[in-house]
């Protein structure tokens, strides 16, 4: 650009005005982009803000403790007489039941299954598009893909409760037709896209040189993309799968409609489940504005809010360190 | 051009403002009698608005509380705190206007022999002590139990006249609507789910005590599940308000509740 500028000839003062206004505008524009970032940036530090604000009084309202302190949320309680204790949520009752633990089964059960279908399927259908497939099929299998990211997931939620819980109950026999399988396999519908276009892209930005390396020393296609080029895009997969695990813990329509909602603390897959998403958006609606359960319902908010936070930032570590490993076995 | 298309929306805006809208919001099991009710009304008089939505009794009476809605519909009496926050938010006592009567019916597949249940049974079912219909002289089969979300007024109806305002079993699962209820337990064997008998296509309706959720059982109370549905306002209704109130209590208003499956009480 500078070269240019000089080579096009003109007085030096011209050329200096020029260069001048150049940096004055190089600095506006700088400015303008600071300024969306600061904003972008703000926007989350004040959306956190204001849902720690609300979720503050279970922890300094003492009427409010009363009826939800964190003990009755983490810790077994009793539900009746004469009976052992247990969890259970159930905060619409005489006396509130807040347990937060079957809600956390719930929601890690949906999750874990929609990540251990999704993220085998993402990263071998990225693989496929990027090391094996012929361009024709390519450019077709990334967009079809990439379309079910499109979908609303109250379709996918509608879809996964009149058709798949009953194929699924079908063919597994569970006894009850809306379970963690169900919205799991659902979930995974709107992960598998996320897991599939973050790792294409890092499998494509692989160099050329490392697997024309590792075919030069006798390794097969399969042996380049499985030892060399999926390695070398670690980072970049990893983070696929950081994404799409976020997605999984905050999606909420689809839970909602496909997972029962019964808050139910089991080990089993075949169990009906509720979330932690899917339960503020059930009960936002009723609350009493201020009240011991709107509280609790934005305490959860802030939970989920620390889980990606925390997911995302020890995720960024690891990439961090592979990354250094990495460069560092180059040398 | 602009400057006309603002003078336009300044003429219009008080046009808007003085036609004024009635809002209705509530019980969810209310929802399609009250957007019966104002199409007729609005069609009776095409002056007026009602903008009808749902989301729940306590929705309903959380709004009028909040001052956002004119009127309140709800499947369950106001409870004493509600009130009292009414009165400390309004300055005047909530108004209650009984508008029709609902059984609520007990819906089980079509397909179970099980005809009839007493309270006491319905009341193990859905604590979760029995949990297999040949408990109750059915099949060798695992009760699968539906509920409502706990936003609904059936659900607050069932908790206190058939758990005594214990607890629902934990698997119960909660559904978002009695339709959702409904076509639940039309696909499940061994379901088992409650809501208003305006819904019940499908599936079978339980006699309760061996009494059906009829019409003559309903009105006379003799069904053990039956409720009145309320409209509630803050303060007796006046103006607009009162005219939507009024046509719902007229003969024309009343036809409509038996039309959608409840029961008229004049």
């Amino acid at each position: 650009m500078e070269v240019a500028a000089i080579s096009a000839g003109g007085p030096p003062a011209a050329s200096a005005s020029r260069s001048r206004r150049r940096r004055a505008r190089e600095a506006a524009i700088q400015a303008v982009i600071t300024a969306v970032a600061l904003t972008g940036i703000a926007a989350v530090a004040l959306i956190f803000v204001f849902v720690a604000r609300e979720a503050l009084p279970i922890l300094f309202d003492p009427q409010i403790r009363g009826e939800a302190s964190l003990s009755k949320m983490f810790l077994p309680q009793v539900l009746r007489q004469g009976r052992p204790p247990g969890f259970m949520w159930q905060p619409v009752s005489s006396v509130p039941k807040v347990s937060m633990i079957p809600l956390f089964v719930g929601t890690l059960k949906t999750t874990l299954v929609a990540m251990a279908a999704a993220v085998p399927v993402g990263v071998a259908a990225a693989l496929f598009s990027a090391e094996f497939a012929p361009r024709r099929v390519r450019e077709v299998v990334k967009p079809v893909i990439e379309l079910l990211a499109g979908i609303p997931s109250v379709v996918l939620g509608f879809f996964a409760l009149m058709v798949m819980a009953s194929a699924l109950q079908a063919a597994f026999g569970f006894t009850f037709r809306l379970n963690a399988v169900v919205a799991g396999l659902a979930l995974a519908l709107t992960i598998v896209p996320i897991v599939f276009t973050v790792s294409e892209d890092a499998l494509t930005s692989v160099p050329r040189s490392y697997r024309e390396a590792s075919l030069a020393l006798g390794a097969t296609r399969w042996e380049t993309a499985w030892r060399v080029v999926l390695p070398a895009a670690a980072p970049g997969v990893l983070a696929a799968v950081v994404l799409g695990f976020g997605r999984a813990i905050g999606e909420t329509m689809i839970v909602l409609m496909a997972s029962g909602n019964a808050a139910i603390t089991s080990l089993s897959l075949g169990d009906s489940v509720r979330t932690l998403s899917a339960t503020i958006a059930a009960e936002m609606g009723e609350v009493v504005f201020g009240g011991a359960h709107y509280a609790i319902l934005f305490f959860i908010g802030v939970e989920l809010f620390l889980f990606t936070f925390v997911l995302n930032t020890a995720a960024g570590a690891i990439v961090q360190r592979l990354v250094r490993r990495m460069t560092a076995s180059d040398a | 051009m602009k400057r006309s298309l603002l003078l336009a929306v300044a003429l219009l805006a008080p046009a808007i403002s003085l036609a004024g809208t009635t809002t209705v919001k509530g019980s969810d099991t209310m929802v399609i009698l009250a957007q019966r009710w104002a199409e007729a009304w609005m069609k009776q008089q095409p002056a007026k608005k009602v903008q009808v939505t749902g989301g729940g009794s306590g929705t309903g009476i959380a709004a009028l509380i909040n001052g956002t809605t004119d009127v309140a519909d709800a499947s369950r009496a106001m409870k004493p705190d509600e009130r009292a926050k009414v009165k400390a938010a309004a300055g005047v006592d909530a108004f209650e206007t009984i508008v029709a009567r609902d059984g609520v019916a007990i819906y089980v597949n079509a397909a179970n022999p099980v005809k009839s249940l007493t309270v006491e049974q319905l009341r193990g079912i859905y604590l979760g002590d029995v949990t297999n219909w040949k408990q109750v002289g059915g099949p060798d089969a695992r009760i699968v139990l539906y509920s409502r979300e706990n936003s609904s007024g059936t659900y607050v109806f069932v908790k206190e006249h058939v758990l005594k305002n214990e607890d629902f079993a934990p698997e119960a699962q909660t559904l978002p609507g009695t339709a959702a209820v409904v076509n639940a337990v039309s696909k499940e064997k061994g379901g088992i789910g409650y809501g208003g008998g305006a819904y019940a296509k499908g599936v079978k309706e339980l006699l309760i005590e061996g009494v059906a959720p009829t019409k003559e059982n309903v009105l006379s109370g003799k069904y053990p599940l039956s409720r009145p549905l309320f409209v509630y306002t803050k303060g007796a209704p006046k103006g607009e308000v009162k005219e939507y109130v009024d046509f719902c209590l007229s003969p024309a208003g009343q036809k409509i509740v038996a039309d959608v499956g409840y029961f008229p009480i004049k």
